[in-house]
C-alpha cells in the first residue's frame, strides 16, 4: 500500500529522527510513505481570524499539491495534520471561500483530498493486532508514558482522531509494541507550543510539571506524535540545565515502533535528542541478526 | 327541518382583516335550515355569547354553528354557552375559518371569504346530521396508588388517606424514607431532618388508611382514570395488621410457595408517581476521577460522613480533611458532556455542607468552585452568606477543569485544577477531600415504569407533567399524577408542596359522585358487524375487543378517543364515531363542491 506524505517543514529539519523513523516504520509494515513530489510549508497554525482565507492558503496549496498524488495524504507531524486536517473540514463547508482561495493556487483544490495521521493508518487500516503481530523484539518491561499534548486530538468535532479527554490511540499503540503503557494527570496539558519562541521560560515551566508528573508515575519515557512537543520537553532537559543522564527521554512513536519492528538501529532515529534515548534500548541495540527473538 | 343559527365571529381584525364576514352571513342564508345568521366583533366575549343565547330563544335554534377559530381554542366555551340555553351541546360545532382561512390566506381576500363561506356551510351540514348525545357515565373507584415512598411519597399518601381514603404505598426499597434517609441535615435547619422523617415514617405505617409494600414493584397497569388495574409483586408478605378499611387486599395472592415473591392485584382511581432520584453516575466525568479516586465523592456519599456520629474522616485512610473542596455544577448545566439542566438544590446543599464540615473542623479550610449561585427562596440566600462570612467558606467562581491524584500513596492530596475568573487566576489546590455536587438524575426505573404507565418522560429521563405552568402536578393520562424529584430536581420543601398539590388532585377526582367522559367514541352497529377483528388489531388505545357471548366488536368507551382508525379499517362499516359518521361527512363534502 502507497500512500501520499507530507513530511513539512520541521520533519526535514530539526525531526529528521521523527522522519526516518515514520518511513522507515511504514516500510516495514508494507506500506510506503511517498513524499509528495512538491510541497511547502503547511502554514503552521490553523487561522481564527474573521477573515481566514489569506491565512488558508498555504494549507490549501498544500492540499491542492497532494490530490495530484492521489485521494489521500498523510502526515506524521500533529500540527501539520491539525492545520491540514482543519483546513480541509472547513473548505468542505465553505464553497465560497475555496473558490476565493483557489484564484491564488496554482491548481485549484477540489476539496475531496482526505488527511489522515499515520497513527490513524496505523489503527483503520493495520489495526493494533496487525501491528503487534509484526513486532519482532516486543518492548517489554519498557515504563513509556504517552504525551498527547493538543493540536493532535483538538477540536474533537473537527479532528475526530480520539476523545481528547481519554485518548487512547498512542496507548494502543505503545501496548501492541510490547511496551508498559502509563497514564498520567498531564498527558494532554498544553507543552507551552510557540510560546518556546516569545516567552521561553513558559515552556520550561510547564515542561518541568508534565515531566515531573510522568517521573512520579514511573515512565523511563515519554512518547509523542507532535515534533514541538517533543522539543519543548526534551529541550528544557538539556546538558547545561541538567545534570546529565538524570533526564526522561522524550520519543516519537515510531522511534519506538522501529525498535520493536526489529529494524536497524539508523532506522530508529535517536541522534538528535538532548536527553539520549539509547541507553534504554541496550538489549535491543544488538543486530538483528543476533537477536534471540 | 333543522333551525341552524350561525354565528360568525370577526375576532378583531384577525378573521374580518381578511374575510368578508357580510358576505359569510349571506353566503350560509343560502341554506334552508339556516333560520338566523349574524357577525359580531368578540362571540367568545360575554356579550358574544349573551348573542348566542338569546338568539337560540328568540329564533328556537336546535342547532349552532360559531364560524370563529379553531375547535381546539373555543370548542368548550361555545358547547358550555348553548347548553346554558337548554341546547344539547353537541348540536354546536365550530367552523375554523381563523387558522384555516383568515390567517394562512392574507394575501387573497376573495378565495379566503369564499372558503370561509364553504366551511360554515359544510359544518352546517355536520350540525344537521349531529345526534344530541349526552356525556359518559363512568364508575369511579376511591382507592389511590402511590409510587415511591420518599418524602413526596409519603407526603402524598397521607394527604390522602387523611381525607378518609385507602392509599396503597409501593416502595421499592426494604424502607421508607427514599433520599431524605440518607442526608445528615436539611438546609435552613440542620438537626430537623432525620426527626422529620422518623415522624412521617412512622405515622405513614401505622395510619389505618395506608397498606405500605417494601421491596414492591407495580409491574403492569391497564384500566384508565377512576378505574386502573394495578399488579404489584413485593418481595416481602404484606403488614397484616395495616390494612385499609375497604378491601384492599381482597384480590391480592401470595405465590410465596414458589419463591419469596408475592402478587397483588388492586383496583384504584388514582395513581401518584413519586418515584425520585438518584445520583448521577461519577462514571461518567472522567474529567474529574470517573469515581475511581478514593477521596473524591458526591454529595451523598459526604451525606453519610456527615450523618455518622464519628466525624469527618476520609475515605482513603481515614484522616481528618484539612483542605475541602467543593465542586458545584460537577456534570450539570453541561449538555456536551454531562446533563443541560440545572439541579436546582446544589448551591443550597453545598452551603450547608460546608458548614457541618466548619463546624466539625474547625481549623480546616472550605472551598466552593460555582458558576453562579442559584440560593433563590426564602432565607436562601441569607443561608449562603452565612456559609461566606460566618463560615469563611472560600468561594471561587469558576469550572474545575480537573481532578486527579499525583500519587497513590497514603496520604496523598488530591489535585483540583480550576480557575478563578474574578480573580482571572487559575487556581491549583492540594485538597485532602473533594465533594462533586452531581446533577440530580431521575431514579433509572423511571423510563420504563413511564412506558408501564403509560406517562412520557423527557430526554434527561425526567416524567412530563401535562403543562409547564399551569397544570405542573398532572400528567396527559388522566388519573395518574406526578410528584417529587421524578418530575424535575427539586428541595425536599418543593416536593412537599408538589406531592400535597397532587393529593389534592386525587382528592378532587374523588369529590365527583360518577365519572363523566365525552360521548363522542367510537361505536359499532350490531347488525353489520362480522366480527372480524380488524378494528381490534388497528386500534392504538385496546380500547376494542370482540366480545364473548354477542360475537361482536366492542368499544370500551372510557378508553376511546375517538381517533378513527377502528373506521377506516372496519370493512363493513360497522365501526362509526359518533357526530362523525360517514354520510354526515359525505353530506359535509356535497355541501362544499
Amino acid at each position: 500500500m502507497a500512500v501520499a506524505y507530507f513530511p513539512g517543514c520541521t520533519l526535514s529539519t530539526k525531526a529528521s529522527g521523527y522522519d526516518r523513523s515514520g518511513r522507515a516504520v511504514a516500510q516495514a509494515l508494507g506500506m510506503t510513505l511517498e513524499e509528495l513530489p512538491e510541497w511547502q510549508c503547511c502554514g503552521a497554525t490553523f487561522p481564527l481570524s474573521i477573515d481566514n482565507s489569506m491565512a488558508l492558503i498555504a494549507p490549501t496549496r498544500v492540499l491542492a499539491q497532494a490530490q495530484q498524488a492521489g485521494e489521500h495524504v498523510t502526515t506524521l507531524c500533529a500540527i501539520c495534520f491539525h492545520v491540514l486536517r482543519r483546513t480541509q473540514n472547513f473548505l468542505s463547508h465553505q464553497p465560497e471561500v475555496l473558490e476565493r482561495i483557489n484564484w491564488f493556487t496554482e491548481e485549484p483544490y477540489l476539496g475531496a483530498t482526505r488527511v489522515s495521521h499515520f497513527l490513524e493508518l496505523l489503527r483503520d487500516e493495520l489495526t493494533w493486532e496487525g501491528l503487534s503481530q509484526q513486532v519482532k523484539r516486543p518492548l517489554t518491561g519498557l515504563k513509556v508514558a504517552p504525551y498527547y499534548g493538543c493540536l493532535l486530538l483538538r477540536p474533537p468535532t473537527e479532528i475526530g482522531l480520539d476523545d481528547p479527554d481519554e485518548p487512547t490511540i498512542l496507548h494502543d499503540c505503545l501496548a501492541a509494541a510490547g511496551c508498559e503503557v502509563i497514564s498520567f494527570p498531564y498527558q494532554s496539558e498544553c507543552c507551552g507550543s510557540y510560546l518556546a519562541v516569545s516567552k521561553p521560560d513558559l515552556p520550561e515551566k510547564l515542561a518541568g510539571d508534565i515531566l515531573a508528573s510522568a517521573g512520579r508515575h514511573g515512565a523511563q519515557a515519554l512518547v509523542t506524535a507532535c515534533p514541538l512537543c517533543q522539543f519543548n520537553l526534551d529541550y528544557p532537559q538539556r546538558a547545561e540545565a541538567h545534570p546529565a543522564g538524570k533526564g526522561i527521554p522524550v520519543l516519537y512513536f515510531t522511534q519506538l515502533l522501529a525498535v520493536a519492528l526489529g529494524l536497524e538501529q539508523e532506522a530508529w532515529g535517536m541522534d538528535g535528542h538532548y536527553v539520549d534515548p539509547l541507553p534504554l534500548f541496550s538489549s535491543q541495540a544488538a543486530p538483528a541478526s543476533a537477536s534471540p527473538a | 327541518m333543522p333551525r341552524i343559527g350561525v354565528f360568525v365571529c370577526h375576532c378583531g381584525h384577525n378573521i374580518a382583516g381578511v374575510v368578508d364576514v357580510q358576505a359569510v352571513v349571506e353566503g350560509v342564508k343560502q341554506r334552508e335550515d339556516v333560520v338566523f345568521a349574524t357577525d359580531y366583533k368578540y362571540m367568545c366575549s360575554d356579550p358574544g355569547q349573551q348573542l348566542i343565547r338569546e338568539s337560540i330563544a328568540k329564533y328556537e335554534l336546535d342547532g349552532v354553528v360559531v364560524a370563529a377559530c379553531s375547535p381546539a381554542m373555543h370548542e368548550t366555551t361555545f358547547r358550555k354557552t348553548v347548553a346554558a340555553e337548554g341546547l344539547n351541546p353537541y348540536r354546536c360545532e365550530s367552523a375554523n375559518i381563523r387558522e384555516q382561512v383568515s390567517w394562512v390566506h392574507q394575501q387573497e381576500k376573495e378565495e379566503a371569504t369564499r372558503k370561509a363561506i364553504e366551511i360554515a356551510r359544510s359544518i352546517a351540514e355536520k350540525v344537521k346530521g349531529n345526534e344530541a348525545l349526552e356525556s359518559l357515565v363512568l364508575p369511579l373507584t376511591r382507592r389511590t396508588l402511590v409510587i415511591g415512598g420518599g418524602i413526596a411519597g409519603m407526603q402524598a399518601a397521607l394527604d390522602v388517606a387523611d381525607a378518609g381514603y385507602p392509599v396503597i404505598l409501593v416502595e421499592k426499597n426494604e424502607r421508607l424514607g427514599g433520599k431524605m434517609s440518607r442526608l445528615s441535615g436539611t438546609y435552613l435547619n440542620f438537626s430537623a431532618a432525620p426527626d422529620m422523617l422518623k415522624k412521617k415514617i412512622a405515622r405513614v405505617l401505622s395510619h389505618p388508611n395506608i397498606l405500605t409494600l417494601t421491596r414492591a414493584e407495580v409491574v403492569s397497569l391497564s384500566g384508565y382514570v377512576g378505574n386502573f388495574q394495578a399488579a404489584v409483586i413485593s418481595k416481602e408478605a404484606p403488614p397484616a395488621q395495616e390494612a385499609p378499611e375497604t378491601e384492599p387486599a381482597e384480590a391480592a395472592r401470595a405465590e410465596g410457595d414458589v419463591s419469596d415473591e408475592h402478587e397483588f392485584h388492586f383496583e384504584v382511581g388514582a395513581i401518584i408517581v413519586a418515584t425520585g432520584w438518584q445520583p448521577y453516575p461519577l462514571e461518567r466525568l472522567p474529567e474529574y476521577g470517573s469515581g475511581e479516586l478514593p477521596d473524591v465523592i458526591d454529595g451523598l456519599a459526604f451525606e453519610t460522613i456527615l450523618a455518622s456520629k464519628e466525624g469527618i474522616h476520609r475515605p482513603s485512610d481515614g484522616a481528618i480533611p484539612q483542605e475541602i473542596v467543593f465542586v458545584q455544577c460537577a456534570g450539570s448545566r453541561d449538555p456536551e458532556k454531562g446533563v443541560p439542566y440545572c439541579s436546582k438544590v446544589c448551591c443550597m446543599v453545598v452551603a450547608k455542607q460546608a458548614m457541618l464540615y466548619k463546624e466539625c473542623v474547625p481549623t480546616g479550610q472550605a472551598y466552593v468552585f460555582y458558576i453562579d449561585i442559584r440560593s433563590a427562596g426564602k432565607g436562601y440566600d441569607e443561608y449562603v452568606q452565612r456559609a461566606m462570612t460566618d463560615s469563611q467558606v472560600i468561594y471561587l467562581r469558576g469550572k474545575v477543569s480537573k481532578v486527579f491524584n499525583e500519587t497513590s500513596r497514603p496520604g496523598s492530596k488530591v489535585i483540583v485544577w480550576g480557575s478563578d475568573t474574578l480573580g482571572d487566576r487559575a487556581v491549583e489546590i492540594a485538597a485532602d477531600l473533594v465533594v462533586l455536587a452531581t446533577p440530580m438524575a431521575p431514579d433509572s426505573s423511571a423510563v420504563e415504569l413511564g412506558q408501564r404507565l403509560h406517562i412520557s418522560t423527557d430526554a434527561n429521563g425526567f416524567y412530563n407533567e401535562a403543562h409547564p405552568k399551569l397544570r405542573p402536578v398532572e400528567t396527559l393520562t388522566a388519573g395518574i399524577f406526578l410528584a417529587g424529584a421524578g418530575q424535575g430536581p427539586k428541595d425536599i420543601p418543593e416536593s412537599a408542596a408538589q406531592a400535597s398539590g397532587a393529593a389534592a388532585k386525587v382528592l378532587q377526582l374523588f369529590s365527583h359522585d360518577e365519572m363523566t367522559a365525552s360521548p363522542l367514541v367510537a361505536t359499532v352497529i350490531a347488525e353489520l358487524c362480522a366480527a372480524c377483528g380488524a378494528c381490534v388489531k388497528v386500534c392504538p388505545y385496546g380500547a376494542r375487543t370482540i366480545h364473548p357471548v354477542w360475537n361482536i366488536a366492542t368499544v370500551n368507551a372510557a378508553l376511546c378517543q375517538s381517533c378513527g382508525a377502528c373506521v377506516v379499517a372496519c370493512p363493513n362499516k360497522a365501526s362509526q364515531v359518533h357526530n362523525w359518521r360517514p354520510e354526515q361527512i359525505l353530506a359535509m363534502v356535497d355541501e362544499v363542491l
